[in-house]
């Protein structure tokens, strides 16, 4: 059978080869001219003019990118921290819900991560504008809670039905009050998906531009609008720099959670072996 | 557990944060402003969007090749001419992908668990921002380019890539690639093999095989391949801006336009209310063949 497989397809096989390597080629090639550019001598783009690290010196002295880092970090750690806050909350509520009652507020949940960007973006700036909120750092802040929340349910929801809900009524049944329970049994059994809510709603904060670009007013912009503002006014290598930089703290960000979900799968398998 | 009302303020935080939000663009796209400062009701923006400067129909080359003129209202022109250019990104993320995801897939399942680095390798550039992986094509093909610098080095006559159909284009296919992949490859995965080869026992070439196996079978992947990178390109505003040099004009960045420098709300909530309609109705016609197919998702 083996053989078969491997006879009906052989022949081809440098073709196929040369296909993946053309698509990992084109994957690859902005990414690492990114990258590479962000070491140049010369302020092109594109032009090669020897190796400095001149503009990763330069971006940690440029104020105007030093503060919009400060920005999205703070950005990203509130809105993660109040995201999964709520979600952790509600994924527990959600839990006592009739099983109408629950699909419409996951039918709910869902309305955000469906709707194009650019909808969401411009419809909560329409709502900062109509409750005559002063666009800038709340308003960020807000749409960022506000497009994360779905996220981080999804990740902690998975964790949730796998709890056996007998655990909750025991603790009660040995004394605990419902707060003590809940701190005690509960969070301790949903943790790891707690965790990666928190990895995932950090990254997709940081990495988000569309929503921020219209949900942020003058004066407080995160680095993607920085970025982009850079980029549209002229060629400036610091941006490659900057590139690199988030390109290897979201890899890593994104290889842990990759990582964590994995190993929870493997532990979920396991278990079930038994 | 009786917590269910710990559920109920995140319901009112999402009436509040989605529901309302959405509502107050059809509010924005009704009403307009009078110099008096009170609010009033208008069709205007819609009048606006069916109305308006009449231009060419500038759609799959209509009036160059065929030389058919076809005069249409502006806005119209550039929903058709967004609609033409997310339908041939998509097309060629199916034609580019498929056969991707087909190998990937082909590699996971021979070596069982070894090619998951093969598709690491492959979504680790999809992680990159959307900007910064749109801003470096900007280096690759500006007129001094290192994608011009190389055709002129092996002899080819320099092109131009940039501020055009050709850019735009390759800039959405490079950045939903993966979102027309993945989906394919996760459903090619799971084809059972025994399937595969009992169409070899009775008989079938590998054409055969493939037009009626293997393709009926990834039907699924590829629906949910296009919905995730159509809707994404009708409605980006990144791609036309930073690679369309400012002149380019989709209906994503004629809408951000509008919101952020005409400021002519009644319009832009007029064409956002279009345009999400739209979207929404072309992904709830996806899904339902999605659904039509589960009878076939049996071996799935």
């Amino acid at each position: 059978m083996k053989k078969g497989f491997r006879a009906a397809f052989s022949g081809g096989g440098t073709v196929r080869g040369l296909y993946l390597a053309f698509i990992f080629l084109f994957l690859y090639a902005p990414v690492v001219v990114l990258v590479v550019f962000s070491f140049n001598a010369a302020k092109s783009r594109s032009v090669w003019g020897g190796f400095t690290l001149e503009w990763y010196r330069k971006l940690f002295t440029n104020t105007e990118i030093l503060s919009s880092l400060r920005v999205t970090l703070i950005v990203a750690l509130l809105s993660a921290l109040v995201a999964t806050l709520i979600a952790t909350v509600t994924c527990i509520g959600l839990d006592g819900l009739g099983k109408r009652r629950r699909a419409f507020v996951m039918n709910l949940s869902y309305v955000p991560i469906v709707n194009p960007d650019l909808v969401t973006g411009i419809s909560l700036m329409l709502l900062f504008v109509f409750m005559q909120f002063q666009l800038g750092f709340v308003t960020l802040l807000l749409a960022h809670i506000a497009f994360n929340i779905p996220y981080a349910i999804l990740s902690i929801l998975p964790k949730m039905k796998q709890l056996d809900r007998n655990l909750y009524e025991a603790a009660l049944d040995l004394g605990a009050k419902p707060t003590q329970a809940m701190v005690r049994v509960i969070l301790p059994e949903i943790m790891p998906g707690v965790v990666t809510a928190l990895i995932l709603t950090f990254t997709l904060s940081i990495d988000d531009f569309v929503i921020s670009y219209f949900t942020s007013g003058a004066g407080v912009s995160n680095l993607a609008i920085t970025i982009y503002s850079m980029a549209r006014k002229s060629v400036n290598p610091q941006i490659n720099a900057l590139s690199a930089l988030m390109f290897v703290v979201v890899l890593a960000l994104l290889l842990i959670v990759n990582y964590r979900s994995n190993r929870e799968l493997r532990k979920s398998k396991e278990e079930k072996g038994r | 557990m009786k917590l269910r009302w710990m559920a109920y303020p995140y319901v009112l935080w999402m009436v509040v944060f989605t529901i309302a939000p959405l509502l107050l663009v059809a509010w924005f796209a009704f009403t307009t402003v009078q110099p008096d400062g009170s609010t009033v009701f208008t069709l205007l923006g819609f009048e606006k969007i069916l109305g308006g400067d009449r231009v060419p129909l500038d759609l799959l080359g209509l009036q160059k090749i065929f030389g058919i003129t076809l005069e249409v209202p502006l806005y119209l022109n550039v929903f058709a001419k967004s609609l033409q250019i997310a339908l041939l990104s998509t097309l060629a993320c199916l034609a580019f992908g498929y056969p991707a995801a087909y190998l990937l897939a082909r590699r996971a399942a021979r070596q069982r668990g070894g090619s998951d680095l093969l598709l690491l390798l492959f979504v680790i550039p999809m992680w990159m921002n959307a900007l910064l992986r749109t801003y470096a094509w900007l280096a690759l093909l500006e007129p001094n380019g290192i994608v011009n610098t190389v055709l002129s080095a092996i002899g080819l006559p320099r092109g131009q890539f940039l501020y055009n159909d050709f850019g735009i284009g390759l800039g959405m296919v490079y950045n939903y690639l993966p979102f027309m992949v993945l989906p394919i490859y996760s459903v090619l995965v799971k084809v059972d093999r025994s399937v595969i080869e009992a169409a070899e026992d009775l008989g079938a070439d590998r054409r055969r095989v493939f037009t009626r196996v293997t393709l009926p079978l990834s039907m699924p992947g590829i629906m949910s391949g296009i919905n995730m990178v159509f809707m994404p390109a009708m409605t980006t505003f990144l791609i036309p801006n930073l690679l369309g040099g400012g002149r380019y004009m989709l209906i994503g960045n004629v809408i951000e336009r509008q919101y952020m420098i005409a400021r002519d709300w009644t319009t832009a909530s007029a064409l956002s209310i279009v345009l999400l309609v739209f979207v929404l109705a072309s992904m709830k016609f996806l899904t339902r063949y999605e659904k039509g197919n589960e009878g076939g998702g049996v071996l799935l």
